[in-house]
């Protein structure tokens, strides 16, 4: 029953996902830090290098697994997915190896540089430092994503001597379905780093630690996770009309639509019954809708899931769902934006909000994981959408193998996560270092070695 | 022709990616080796942490590129390369994975069973990849026993032959020394004096082991016929051997840094000289020399080799040229002083 693929698939989904717990953190925190040191520099507030400092150790704790867990992902397309490397290696190789070299070596260079660098550089360099790990990492999000895009919906691409081969590099890195996967993860990256600081920074001012301090990371944070999530909303609806022209039977999935309607309305509420090919519930249809939301046109055709045979289509349930939810979740967000937003200036008398912001740091994570669910599960039973099928890009391995290092991913992976957000609530609730009034004397004592 | 061109570029790129690889963790990874010998207290071993402290991240990521790099131009042998050596690659990265959290991770908190967990993290996340690293490229040197398809056949322990573990065993001592000496270079009183000793002696077992290795390979591969052909190459284990024997030299006259380019001239050197006695192969099939991955027949399409050239060729020196001022920006020796900071592991 547990045959290579699906255990390769297994062993993927548990590397993939477990890896975008660190990424979308690394990727808004570190233009937030660079935020607050950028203000340092032009104010010369104390307060905004503590800040730089603090949410900065917690970036660098946070993006320590992120790095090493991104490793195992690009050598897993060869490990696991051999047959799909030999397949479209000229392509999606092309854009992997275009990452490392223009994106992370300078995003792990100047991280090391960044945080070994505060006595060493002038203030502005060492902002401009941090600077470049955040653009760097924005970049190397780009990359991928438009390699994850051109799966997605390939682009620029011919069949010759057996395999896909480059034609157009200019179509595969202006491919809109990349871009726009690109915009959308990247927002929701930011709105989940704007949670995290406005959740600990709430945390801290329900306490009246320090709360000078924490009003300005919070007040900055609000700004920032307004902006993003009304974006988010915006753009999250553009993807959604390009998975539609692009992927017509992601998009049946997301909607649980089985037959092909003219004007199709969009359900509040459905629970998908994928054995009989049907929903069990449709409730509160707002005529037009869906034709409107996926073409721009309330009349327009929308295919429905029998239009494919069962094996053509993606699993409905999961894809179904996890779409519901994020979709739930990303207005969740922009309410809580506006409102957070706009009690900004005096949110330590606000103690609802105060409570509640902490409870809110892991739904972005949650939506960011169910935001990949259906990029990768709606994209089944292929591998690229409409040229490879998942079952045909395996390495000829054998179960046993791939079984242990599934078993080895979970074990290895479950404890560095807990110790790892061990370490972050650990430092969240420490709060940022005093302000020292004397220099720290240079030698310390030996005894204390 | 022209696509000849781009794929013997191409072959020298993947080349130097790896030997630069080596050249950099090696002495992360031979620090972390030493560890558990030459630092006797929290204080010492947290000096070893904070040498490689700002590199190792910068360093990795020439592992990742040269794999990414092997993805982008020779697809198929990247394809079969990492299916084939499965279960020693998913080691070398569960490796890498610990070590990576241990430098981050040691400093956290204070409690000393905490800290031995993650200097056990250490020593194994480099001492694992120091080895299998060497054992799998020694293999790729004698050929893997791969058919037409890109099947391996044998198991993971066939790879642990003699000739394969004794790659393994001269890569853990070239990263010895090569660690050794970067702590010599990066420490201050005992411990560099402990490091200078260390390398003294493990630099006679790596001499010892590098004239065992070019005459196994002599007997048990055919890459020294590419040497012999073209006779210009036989600089490339020249200057591995001078590289080797001027390290006691500059050792004994105190010129740490100098010791340490001389190793690291070995390393580039031992790494290039596998390469270039496979060309054009990637890795060779002992089973059928027609079944070999090659150049020719594993490489990407001229289109995608041209980009990937003009890309390497613009960001390439970029990157060499921002990470030699960090090197510089951060080489002085790692002082208890900084210990105290807030910054250091």
């Amino acid at each position: 029953m547990f045959d290579v693929v699906l255990l390769s698939r297994l062993q993927f989904a548990v590397a993939s996902m477990f890896h975008f717990l660190f990424v979308p953190l690394t990727l808004g925190l570190s233009v937030l830090t660079a935020i607050f040191e950028t203000l340092y520099v032009k104010t010369g507030d104390e307060d905004y290098k503590r800040a730089a400092k603090f949410w900065g150790k917690l970036f660098l704790i946070n993006f320590a697994l992120g790095v090493v867990t991104g490793i195992t992902l690009e050598f897993q397309f060869g490990t696991n997915w051999s047959r799909y490397s030999m397949y479209v290696g000229d392509i999606f190789g092309s854009l992997l190896a275009i990452e490392a070299t223009l994106a992370f070596f300078l995003e792990s260079t100047f991280i090391a540089v960044w945080h070994f660098g505060w006595d060493r550089l002038s203030p502005k360099l060492h902002a401009l430092s941090i600077w470049l790990v955040a653009i760097a990492s924005n970049v190397s999000a780009l990359w991928i994503l438009l390699a994850n895009g051109w799966m997605q919906h390939p682009v620029g691409y011919t069949i010759r001597n057996g395999r896909a081969e480059l034609e157009s590099f200019r179509a595969v890195v202006t491919n809109s379905f990349g871009w726009m996967e690109f915009i959308h993860t990247v927002s929701g990256a930011y709105i989940l780093a704007g949670f995290f600081v406005l959740g600990i920074s709430a945390w801290h001012l329900l306490r009246k630690n320090e709360t000078v301090f924490f009003k300005k990371c919070f007040r900055v944070a609000a700004t920032w996770t307004l902006i993003f999530a009304l974006f988010e909303v915006f753009n999250g609806h553009l993807h959604g009309s390009e998975v539609a022209k692009a992927q017509p039977t992601k998009l049946a999935a997301m909607e649980s639509l089985w037959e092909t309607k003219n004007g199709a309305p969009m359900y509040l509420f459905i629970v998908p019954d994928e054995e009989n090919e049907r929903n069990k519930i449709e409730l509160f249809p707002i005529p037009g809708m869906l034709s409107l939301l996926a073409y721009h046109n309330p009349s327009a055709t929308v295919k429905g899931l029998k239009e494919w045979s069962e094996e053509e289509r993606p699993p409905v349930t999961p894809t179904f769902w996890s779409f519901r939810l994020m979709v739930g979740l990303g207005f969740l967000f922009a309410a809580l934006s506006i409102w957070v937003f706009l009690k900004r200036h005096e949110i330590e008398k606000n103690h609802f909000l105060l409570r509640i912001l902490p409870w809110m740091i892991p739904l972005p994570y949650l939506a960011c994981e169910l935001g990949w669910i259906v990029a990768e599960v709606g994209r089944q039973p292929w591998i690229v959408y409409g040229l490879m099928e998942t079952s045909a890009a395996v390495s000829p391995l054998s179960p046993v193998q791939v079984g242990i290092s599934l078993a080895a991913f979970i074990l290895v992976y479950t404890l560095l996560g807990l110790v790892d957000f061990y370490l972050l609530f650990k430092y969240a609730r420490k709060g940022p270092e005093k302000i020292s009034l004397a220099p720290v004397s240079a030698a310390g004592s030996p005894a204390t070695n | 022709m022209e696509q000849n061109i781009f794929q013997v570029i191409w072959f020298i790129l993947w080349g130097v990616l790896w030997a630069v690889y080596f050249m950099l963790d090696g002495f992360d990874f031979g620090l972390g080796m030493l560890m558990p010998f030459i630092a006797k207290n929290d204080s010492e071993r947290r000096i070893i942490y904070n040498a490689a402290g700002p590199f190792w991240d910068g360093n990795e990521v020439w592992l990742i590129t040269a794999g990414g790099a092997t993805f982008a131009a020779f697809p198929k042998t990247y394809a079969i390369m990492f299916s084939a050596l499965y279960t020693p690659l998913l080691l070398i990265l569960f490796a890498l994975i610990l070590r990576g959290v241990a430098f981050e991770f040691r400093g956290k908190e204070e409690s000393p069973v905490w800290k031995m967990v993650w200097d056990i993290c250490l020593v194994i996340g480099s001492f694992l990849p120091a080895l299998l690293f060497g054992v799998a490229f020694a293999n790729f040197f004698k050929g893997l026993p791969i058919d037409w398809q890109g099947i391996m056949h044998g198991n993971t322990l066939s790879l642990l032959n003699p000739y394969g573990l004794l790659g393994g065993l001269l890569f853990v001592v070239m990263f010895l020394v090569h660690g050794a000496l970067w702590l010599a270079v990066k420490s201050n009183g005992v411990l560099k004096w402990r490091a200078k000793v260390v390398a003294e002696k493990f630099w006679v077992l790596e001499v010892l082991l590098a004239l065992i290795f070019f005459m196994a390979t002599g007997f048990l591969t055919d890459l020294w016929a590419n040497f012999f052909h073209y006779k210009i190459l036989l600089i490339i284990p020249a200057l591995a051997v001078l590289g080797l024997v001027a390290i006691p030299g500059f050792l004994a006259s105190g010129a740490y840094w100098k010791a340490w380019f001389a190793s690291a001239l070995t390393i580039v050197f031992t790494t290039a000289f596998g390469v270039a006695g496979l060309f054009p192969r990637l890795i060779p099939s002992s089973l059928n020399p027609s079944w070999s991955l090659t150049i020719y027949n594993s490489s990407s399409s001229p289109l995608t080799l041209k980009i990937m050239t003009v890309v390497a060729f613009i960001f390439v020196p970029v990157v060499i040229l921002y990470q030699v001022w960090t090197y510089k920006t951060f080489s002085e020796k790692v002082r208890p002083e900084f210990l105290e900071t807030e910054e250091a592991y």
